[in-house]
C-alpha cells in the first residue's frame, strides 16, 4: 500500500473540474529520478513553450534529409525498428511497421498528428503541444520524410485554447528556416472521447463527422483525401525526434527489452504533485508516486489505462511496475499512460457510475448495441450505486458487459466494459453493501475521477 | 429481417440488433447468409472469406 | 356529334394506356403502403418482415413496368401527340402540358426512388434515406396526374380506383404518424399537415376541376382535338366516350 506520511493536502481537483496541469508552485512535468532521464521533459520550461533556439541548443540540430533521400529515409524507419518504439496513443503498435505500410501505399503518403486527447484523464499531448512543441513538429517532419509525404497535419482538440496558440506560433518559428519542409498544418478537431480513434480523425479531416467506421479501406491505405495516412500519437513522433538525433541504441538503455525507452505517464489523484511524467517503462508505481511527492490518503484502486481501462486493488499497487508485461497478469495495461488513484475516501460505486454514464454519452450513436447497451450499463450501475439491486444488478451487467462486446465500429463499448468490468471485481465489497444498504456517506462527496464538464481552460503556465 | 433470413446465424437483442454467431457458414448457409446481409438496412453485416491473415 | 377525328374511336393504344396508368397507380399505393408497413416493423408469424420487404420492392418494380407500358401506349397512341420527351421531361408537350408534366414528375422521382434503391451500397444510408422519401412525393403528383390528363376521368371505376387508393394513402400515413414516425415532432406535423391539405384541396377541387365543365379545355387539349361545336355543352363529350 502506497502511504505518504506528508500532511500536506494537495490541491485536488474534483468533479466537474478538469485536472489543471499546472499552478504555481507544483511542478507540472516531472521525472522519476533516474539515470539517462529526462528525455523528452529535458529542459521542459516552468512556463511558456520552449523556443526553437533552445530546442535546437537542448537536443541539437534536427537530422537533415534532401528531399529525395530514399536511403536516408529508409534509414530512419530502420532506427525506428531497432528501437523497438511502439505507438504511445494506447494501442502500442509497432510505429517501423506502421511507417513501412504507408510509405508502400498507392498514392502520396499524409502524416497526421494525433494531439487530441480526448480521454479525460490524460494530460500528456496537451503538455507537450504546450510546453515541447517543436519536439512534436521535428518527429512530424522526420516521419513525413522518411514515407515520402510531403504534408502533414497537425490535429489539436478544438477546446484545447493554448495548446493550439503555441503550436501555432511553433510553426510560424520553423517556417522562418531556410529549407524548412515538408509544410505543416494546423487544425482543430471537436472535443469527444471517440474523436481521436484513428478513423475518426481521418473521418473528420476529410469533412465528414468525426465518427469511427469499421468498414475498408483503413486510413494506413486509404485516409485523409484517399492518400496512405499515417496517424500517429502526439508522443510517439517526439520519440521519433530524439531517436533520429540519438540513434536506436540510445532509446534502449532505458526500459526493457520488449518494451524499451522511456513513456510519458498522466499521474492523477490524492497526491502531492499529480501531473505528466515521464518514466521508462519497468519503474516502480511506488517510485513514480514518491516522485509525485506521494498521496495524502491511503488508496483503495488505481485505474490503468484510462476510462477505457482496468482496476486493480490498492493491496496489489506496491508490487506494480510500469509496463505490459507487468500490468498485463492484473488485465490492465497502461494506454496512453494514464494512472489514476483513487482515494479510500471516495465511494467507488458512484464513481464508476458515473463514468460509466459519461462514457454511454459519448458514443459516437452510429450503432445500436453501444447506444442501447451503454446507456443500459450506467443506468443499471447508477441504480446499484442507489441501492436495492442486489443479485440482480450484477448480473444484468454482466449480461450487458456480453451483449455490448465486440459490437460496435470501434472499441469504445468494449472499452467501457472493461471498466464496468473491473470496477465490479475491485469493488465487489462495496457494491454487495451498495445493494443492501443504498448510498454510503461517502457517495454524496465530490467526485474524484475528473470529467470534462465544460471545455478544458486554458493553462496558467 | 437478417435474424429471419438466417436463424441459423443470427439472434436479435432486446434492441432489436442482430448478434451474430461467427462460426464458418457451411456451403448451404452461404446463400442465405449473402441474402441476410443485403437486406440490412444499413448494410451493417458483411459475408466474410475466410483469409489467412498475416 | 361532329367531330374532327371521325368514327376511328380510341385505339387499343388509348386503353392500353389508360388502363397500365391506373394498374400502375394502384401498384404504387400498394408499395407506398407496404413501405410504411416495412418502417414500421410490423411482422406476423405468417409475414416476417423480409416478406413484407420483398412486396415493398417487387411491387414498385411492378409498378415501373406498368408505367413503361402506360408511357410507351401513350407515345404510340395518335390520337394526342405525346412525344417520349414529353413522357420524361416535365411540362414539355403540347397536350395538356400541365396535367401531362406532372405524370413526368412523378415518373422522374419514381426512377430516381428506385434507381438509387438498387444502387444502396454506393450511398451512404441518409443519403439513401432522404432521396427515399421523394416517393411520399411521386404519389400525389401521381394521382393528380390521373385526374388531371386522363380523358375519362367521370367515368365511374376511374373515380373509384383513384379515391380508394387516395383512402389507403391516407390510412397508412395516419397510422404511420401515430406510430411516432418519423422521429422528430416537426416532421410528423409536417406529415399530418401536407397529407391534410393536400386531401382537402383534391377534394374540393374536383367538381370545378375534371369532373366539371370543358374540362378537356380547361386542362390544355390542343385545340384541334377538342369538338368544334359550342352547342355541346360538356365539351370533352368524344373524349369521355372512350
Amino acid at each position: 500500500m502506497i502511504v505518504s506520511e506528508a500532511t500536506q493536502t494537495a490541491e485536488l481537483t474534483r468533479s466537474g473540474t478538469p485536472l489543471s496541469g499546472g499552478g504555481a508552485g507544483d511542478p507540472t512535468s516531472e521525472t522519476v529520478p533516474a539515470p539517462g532521464l529526462p528525455r523528452l521533459l529535458e529542459g521542459v520550461p516552468a512556463q511558456g513553450a520552449m523556443s526553437l533556439d533552445r530546442h535546437l541548443e537542448t537536443h541539437g540540430e534536427l537530422p537533415t534529409a534532401k528531399r529525395r533521400d530514399r536511403r536516408g529515409a529508409s534509414a530512419l524507419i530502420d532506427q525506428i525498428e531497432q528501437a523497438g518504439l511502439g505507438g504511445r496513443g494506447g494501442a502500442n503498435f509497432p510505429m517501423a511497421r506502421k511507417m513501412r505500410t504507408v510509405a508502400s501505399g498507392r498514392g502520396k503518403p499524409i502524416v497526421v498528428v494525433n494531439a487530441t486527447e480526448g480521454e479525460p484523464a490524460s494530460l500528456k499531448d496537451r503538455t507537450l503541444l504546450e510546453t515541447l512543441p517543436h519536439l512534436v513538429l521535428d518527429g512530424a517532419a522526420l516521419a513525413a520524410r522518411a514515407i515520402g509525404a510531403e504534408e502533414a497535419i497537425l490535429c489539436v482538440c478544438e477546446s484545447a485554447g493554448a495548446g493550439y496558440e503555441r503550436a501555432a506560433r511553433a510553426i510560424a518559428e520553423r517556417e522562418q528556416l531556410p529549407g524548412h519542409w515538408p509544410r505543416i498544418a494546423l487544425t482543430a478537431a471537436p472535443e469527444g472521447y471517440v474523436v481521436g480513434q484513428e478513423s475518426a480523425l481521418v473521418n473528420h479531416l476529410n469533412g465528414g463527422p468525426a465518427t469511427p467506421t469499421f468498414t475498408p479501406p483503413m486510413p494506413f491505405e486509404r485516409g485523409v483525401r484517399r492518400r496512405p495516412t499515417l496517424v500517429n500519437n502526439a508522443e510517439t513522433l517526439a520519440h521519433v525526434a530524439l531517436i533520429a538525433r540519438h540513434g536506436a541504441r540510445w532509446f534502449r538503455e532505458l526500459g526493457l527489452e520488449d518494451q524499451p525507452g522511456s513513456t510519458l505517464v498522466t499521474l492523477s489523484g490524492p497526491l502531492a504533485y499529480p501531473g505528466v511524467y515521464e518514466v521508462e517503462f519497468g519503474a516502480s508505481l511506488s517510485s513514480l508516486v514518491e516522485a509525485a511527492g506521494g498521496t495524502s490518503t491511503r488508496v483503495r484502486a488505481a485505474l490503468f489505462g484510462g476510462y477505457a481501462g482496468t482496476w486493480v486493488d490498492g493491496g496489489a499497487l506496491s508490487r506494480l511496475a510500469l509496463s505490459s508485461a507487468h500490468l498485463a497478469p492484473y488485465g490492465a495495461s497502461l494506454g496512453a499512460g494514464v494512472v489514476l488513484l483513487l482515494s479510500e475516501e471516495a465511494c467507488p460505486v458512484a464513481e464508476t457510475a458515473r463514468v460509466t454514464r459519461w462514457l454511454a454519452g459519448q458514443s459516437a450513436g452510429q450503432c445500436g448495441p453501444c447506444v442501447h447497451g451503454l446507456d443500459a450499463l450506467a443506468g443499471t450501475l447508477e441504480q446499484i450505486a442507489l441501492g436495492g439491486q442486489g443479485r440482480r444488478g450484477t448480473e444484468r451487467v454482466e449480461r450487458l458487459a456480453a451483449l455490448v462486446s465486440r459490437r460496435g465500429a470501434c472499441a469504445h463499448p468494449d472499452g467501457a466494459v472493461r471498466f464496468a468490468m473491473s470496477a465490479m471485481e475491485v469493488f465487489a465489497n462495496e457494491l454487495a453493501d451498495h445493494a443492501r444498504h443504498g448510498r454510503c456517506e461517502a457517495c454524496a462527496r465530490p467526485s474524484e475521477l475528473p470529467l470534462p464538464a465544460r471545455p478544458r481552460p486554458a493553462t496558467a503556465v | 429481417m437478417c435474424a429471419e433470413l438466417l436463424p441459423e446465424r443470427i439472434t436479435l437483442d432486446e434492441w432489436g440488433y442482430p448478434i451474430v454467431d461467427d462460426r464458418p457458414l457451411s456451403p448451404e448457409l452461404v446463400s442465405h447468409a449473402q441474402r441476410a446481409a443485403l437486406a440490412c438496412p444499413t448494410f451493417a453485416l458483411l459475408v466474410e472469406r475466410e483469409r489467412r491473415r498475416a | 356529334m361532329s367531330t374532327v377525328i371521325a368514327a376511328t374511336g380510341p385505339s387499343a393504344y388509348w386503353y392500353l394506356t389508360r388502363s397500365s396508368g391506373t394498374v400502375a397507380l394502384v401498384l404504387l399505393t400498394l408499395a407506398l403502403v407496404l413501405g410504411i408497413v416495412d418502417v414500421g416493423r410490423w411482422s406476423t408469424e405468417g409475414w416476417p418482415r423480409f416478406v413484407i420487404d420483398s412486396l415493398h420492392r417487387n411491387a414498385s418494380l411492378l409498378a415501373l413496368a406498368f408505367l413503361g407500358l402506360h408511357i410507351i401506349t401513350a407515345v404510340l397512341d395518335s390520337f394526342a401527340p405525346i412525344s417520349l420527351v414529353n413522357a420524361v421531361i416535365p411540362f414539355t408537350g403540347v397536350y395538356r402540358p400541365f396535367w401531362l408534366g406532372l405524370g413526368a414528375l412523378s415518373f422522374d422521382l419514381i426512377v430516381a426512388v428506385i434507381l438509387t434503391s438498387l444502387l444502396r451500397r454506393r450511398m451512404g444510408h441518409s443519403t439513401w434515406r432522404a432521396i427515399h422519401w421523394l416517393a411520399y412525393a411521386s404519389w400525389p403528383i401521381a394521382l393528380l396526374h390521373g385526374l388531371g390528363t386522363g380523358s375519362d376521368v367521370k367515368s365511374t371505376w376511374l373515380l373509384a380506383i383513384s379515391i380508394g387508393c387516395l383512402v389507403v394513402t391516407v390510412a397508412a400515413v395516419l397510422v404511420r404518424v401515430s406510430l411516432g414516425w418519423p422521429d422528430r415532432l416537426a416532421r410528423r406535423s409536417a406529415a399530418l399537415g401536407g397529407t391534410a391539405v393536400f386531401t382537402l384541396g383534391l377534394l374540393l377541387w374536383l367538381p370545378s376541376g375534371p369532373l366539371g365543365s370543358e374540362w378537356a379545355r380547361r386542362s390544355g387539349t390542343p385545340a384541334k382535338l377538342l369538338p368544334h361545336s359550342a352547342s355541346h355543352a360538356s365539351a370533352g363529350d368524344k373524349e369521355a366516350s372512350g
